[in-house]
C-alpha cells in the first residue's frame, strides 16, 4: 500500500484535484474557473480545437481561451519558449524543437486527438488512373524526377501532361507527406504549385486534366463532386481514404495522428488542466463533426492515463532521437 | 476653338475620329475597372447575404457557420484601427512638414534630408510582412533587450486597467496598431508632401511678408490649405490599414478569440485573419460566412472613410 511509486501518487492526487474541480463545478456555490489557456499551432487541428474551446467556453465563460493558426512549426517555436500553454500540431515533435523545449526547461504531453487522412486527389476526368503505389508516387514527386507525362508513372497510361498541386512547405501536411515519400534525407521537386489555402489546390486540380495533388482528406470529403480520390497501394492492395480505412490504419502509409501538446507546468493551473480534460473528452465527437476521424476508443484511455499520470515527453523520438513510426496502438504501448 | 476647326475641313476628319477614339478608350478603361470591382461585389453581395444578420455582428466563432460570428474580430480591428490613426497622423503629417517647409540649406544636413526622403519613398514599397516582422522584433519583444512579453520590466497599472502598459509590449493591440502604423506611415508621410507641395507657394510668402514666423506660416497658412489633400491620404492609408492580414498574422497569431481586448496589451484578431481562416475551410458554407465578414469590413471602411471625407470637405470649404 505504501510502496506506490511517485508518479502515480501524483496522478492520484491530481486525478482528485480534478474530479473535485468538475464536482464543484456542478454545485450551485461552486467558484467559477479564471484564467487564459493560450493555445497556437497547426491550421489543420484549429478546427478541432475551434470546437473545443467554443463547448468549453459555454461551461467556463470566465475562462479566456485563444487559439491561434501559426503552423505546426510556428506553434511550437512558441510553445517550446513556454509562451504558450497548449500547442496543436499535426505531426510529431520534431529533434530540434524538441531539444529547444529542454534548452528552456519546457516539458509537455503529448496527446493524439484524432486521425486526418491524406488524400492523393486526380482530376474528375481522368479516368485511367486507378490506383498509385507508393513507388510511383515517390516517382513523380521526387526531387530530379523526369516524369512529364502519365506515360512516364506507367506505359499503359495516356501521355497527358502531369500537374502537381501540394500544400506549403511550412505546413505539417506537406512534411508529413515529404517523410512518407521521401523519407528522412530526400527532398520534394520544387516545380509544383504550391498554395497554402488547399481551397485553391482543389480548384487547381478540379481544373486540369493531367493534375495530381494532396491535402488533408477533410477537404476531398467535402470536394467529392468535384475530384477523385486515388486508391494508394501501401504493399497490401489499393485502399481508398474512408473513415473506416484511416481509423484501421488500412489506408497506409497514409493516415496521421494530430496532436495537442500540453506544457507540463501550465497543465497544473486548474483553468488549462480542465480544458485538456475537457479536450480529451470531447476530442472524438467535436473531431468527427468537423470533418476528422475519430481515434478508437484504447488510444483515448490510454492517452487520458498518460496525461492524468503527467507522462511527459513525446513518444515518436526513442532516446537517440531516433524517428518511431508506427500505428498509435504500437507507439503507445 | 470649335468654330475655329470648321474651317479646316481636311484636319477635321482625322482629328476629330482620334479625338472620339481616344474618348472610347478612356471610357472602356473606366468601364473595365467598375466592370471588375462590380463582379466582385455583386458575388461577394450574393454570397454573403445569408449569413449577414445580428449573430454574425454579436457571436464570436464558431466551427457551425449557422453560428459563426466576427464580433471579437470586429472589435480587434476598430481597436488597432484607432491606434494606428492617432500614432501615425500625427507623426506622418509631422514628418511631412519637416521634410517639406524646414528644408535644410546647410549642405550635410540636405544630403541628410535627401537619404531620408529617398528611403521614406522606398518603405513605401515593402511589403506588409516585412512590417509584420519588424514589429515582432521591436514592439512585441524589445530586440529581446529588456525582459520578455511574460516578464516584463516596467509597468503602468495592472491587466485591470484600460490603459495597462508594460514593456515588451507582448503581441497585444498597442503592439499590432504600431505595427500598422509602420505600414501606413510611408504612405501618408508621401501624400501629405504632395499635399503641402501643391499649396501656393505666394501663400507662403504673403504669411512670412506679414511678419509671421515659419511656424506661424506652416500652422495658421499651409497646414490648413493642405488638410484636403492630406486627409485623401490619410483614406486610403487607413483602408489598407484595415485590410491588412499578414502583419496581424504574425503580431496577433490568433484566431478563435471570444472576447475583446480590456486593455493596450491584450490579445486580439484583426477581421482580415478570420475571414482568411473561414476562406479557407474545406466546408463552403464557411466562405459564404467569409463572404458576410467582408461585407462588414467594407462596412466599416466606408464609415472610417465617410468620416474622413466629411473633415476634407469641412476644410475645403
Amino acid at each position: 500500500m505504501f510502496a506506490i511509486k511517485k508518479p502515480s501518487v501524483l496522478a492520484a492526487a491530481l486525478t482528485v484535484t480534478a474530479l473535485s474541480l468538475f464536482g464543484a463545478s456542478n454545485t450551485v456555490h461552486a467558484q467559477a474557473l479564471k484564467g487564459t489557456v493560450k493555445i497556437d499551432g497547426s491550421s489543420t487541428v484549429y478546427p478541432i480545437t475551434e470546437a473545443v474551446a467554443e463547448e468549453f467556453g459555454a461551461e467556463n465563460r470566465k475562462v479566456r481561451v485563444t487559439v491561434g493558426i501559426s503552423g505546426t512549426g510556428g506553434g511550437f517555436k512558441r510553445f517550446s519558449t513556454g509562451e504558450t500553454d497548449v500547442s496543436d500540431a499535426s505531426r510529431p515533435i520534431k529533434k530540434k524543437e524538441l531539444d529547444k523545449a529542454i534548452e528552456n526547461g519546457v516539458e509537455f504531453i503529448e496527446i493524439p486527438v484524432a486521425y486526418d487522412g491524406l488524400s492523393i486527389v486526380v482530376n474528375k476526368d481522368n479516368d485511367f488512373v486507378d490506383a498509385l503505389t507508393v513507388d510511383e508516387l515517390k516517382k513523380i514527386f521526387l526531387d530530379g524526377s523526369t516524369v512529364k507525362t502519365w506515360q512516364d508513372v506507367r506505359p499503359e497510361w495516356p501521355a497527358v501532361e502531369v500537374k502537381l498541386y501540394a500544400p506549403g512547405t511550412d505546413s505539417g501536411t506537406f512534411d508529413y507527406f515529404k517523410e512518407v515519400v521521401a523519407g528522412k534525407t530526400g527532398s520534394i521537386r520544387a516545380d509544383m504549385s504550391v498554395s497554402e489555402d488547399d481551397n485553391v489546390l482543389v480548384r487547381g486540380v478540379a481544373g486540369s486534366k493531367g493534375a495530381i495533388g494532396f491535402f488533408g482528406c477533410a477537404y476531398y470529403f467535402e470536394n467529392a463532386d468535384k475530384l477523385r480520390a486515388v486508391p494508394i497501394d501501401g504493399g497490401k492492395g489499393a485502399v481508398l481514404p474512408d473513415k473506416g480505412t484511416i481509423e484501421s490504419g488500412e489506408y497506409a502509409p497514409f493516415s496521421r495522428p494530430l496532436f495537442i501538446y500540453v506544457n507540463a507546468k501550465a497543465a497544473d493551473r486548474p483553468e488549462v488542466n480542465a480544458f485538456v480534460e475537457f479536450y480529451l473528452e470531447n476530442a472524438p465527437e467535436l473531431a468527427e463533426e468537423v470533418g476528422y476521424v475519430r481515434l478508437p476508443s484504447e488510444i483515448i484511455a490510454l492517452t487520458q492515463g498518460n496525461y492524468r499520470a503527467r507522462k511527459t515527453g513525446t513518444q515518436f523520438l526513442d532516446e537517440n532521437g531516433e524517428k518511431v513510426r508506427g500505428p498509435l496502438t504500437e507507439v503507445y504501448r | 476653338m470649335n468654330a475655329l476647326m470648321k474651317n479646316t475641313p481636311n484636319a477635321r476628319s482625322g482629328r476629330f475620329f482620334k479625338d472620339h477614339l481616344f474618348v472610347i478608350v478612356c471610357l472602356l478603361a473606366a468601364g473595365v475597372c467598375i466592370a471588375v470591382l462590380g463582379v466582385m461585389l455583386a458575388s461577394i453581395i450574393v454570397q454573403g447575404m445569408e449569413h449577414l444578420d445580428t449573430q454574425l455582428l454579436q457571436n464570436p466563432p464558431s466551427r457551425k457557420p449557422e453560428k459563426a460570428g466576427i464580433y471579437p474580430a470586429m472589435i480587434g480591428t476598430v481597436y488597432i484601427c484607432l491606434v494606428c490613426a492617432v500614432t501615425a497622423i500625427p507623426l506622418g503629417v509631422g514628418t511631412a512638414i519637416l521634410l517639406e517647409e524646414f528644408k535644410p540649406r546647410q549642405r550635410t544636413l540636405a544630403r541628410l534630408h535627401g537619404v531620408v526622403q529617398l528611403n521614406i519613398t522606398n518603405l513605401a514599397g515593402v511589403p506588409s510582412v516585412v512590417y509584420g516582422i519588424l514589429g515582432m522584433t521591436a514592439f512585441v519583444e524589445l530586440f529581446q533587450v529588456l525582459g520578455s512579453p511574460s516578464d516584463p520590466i516596467w509597468t503602468i497599472g495592472t491587466t485591470d486597467n484600460w490603459y495597462y502598459i508594460q514593456l515588451p509590449f507582448g503581441r497585444g493591440v498597442l503592439a499590432g496598431g504600431l505595427t500598422l502604423m509602420l505600414v501606413v506611415l510611408p504612405i501618408i508621410i508621401i501624400s501629405s508632401q504632395e499635399a503641402l507641395r501643391a499649396v501656393p507657394n505666394s501663400l507662403r510668402q504673403g504669411a512670412l511678408a506679414l511678419g509671421s514666423t515659419r511656424w506661424q506660416m506652416v500652422w495658421g497658412t499651409t497646414l490648413p490649405a493642405a488638410i484636403p489633400g492630406i486627409m485623401t491620404g490619410t483614406i486610403l492609408a487607413m483602408s489598407r490599414a484595415i485590410g491588412e492580414a499578414a502583419p496581424i498574422l504574425i503580431i496577433a497569431g490568433v484566431v478563435y478569440i471570444t472576447f475583446t481586448p480590456e486593455h493596450l496589451m491584450d490579445d486580439f484578431t484583426a477581421m482580415p485573419l478570420q475571414i482568411y481562416d473561414w476562406a479557407s475551410r474545406p466546408q463552403e458554407s464557411f466562405h459564404h460566412v467569409a463572404a458576410s465578414g467582408i461585407l462588414v469590413l467594407m462596412a466599416i471602411l466606408l464609415t472610417f472613410n465617410a468620416v474622413a471625407v466629411i473633415i476634407r470637405q469641412k476644410f475645403q470649404r
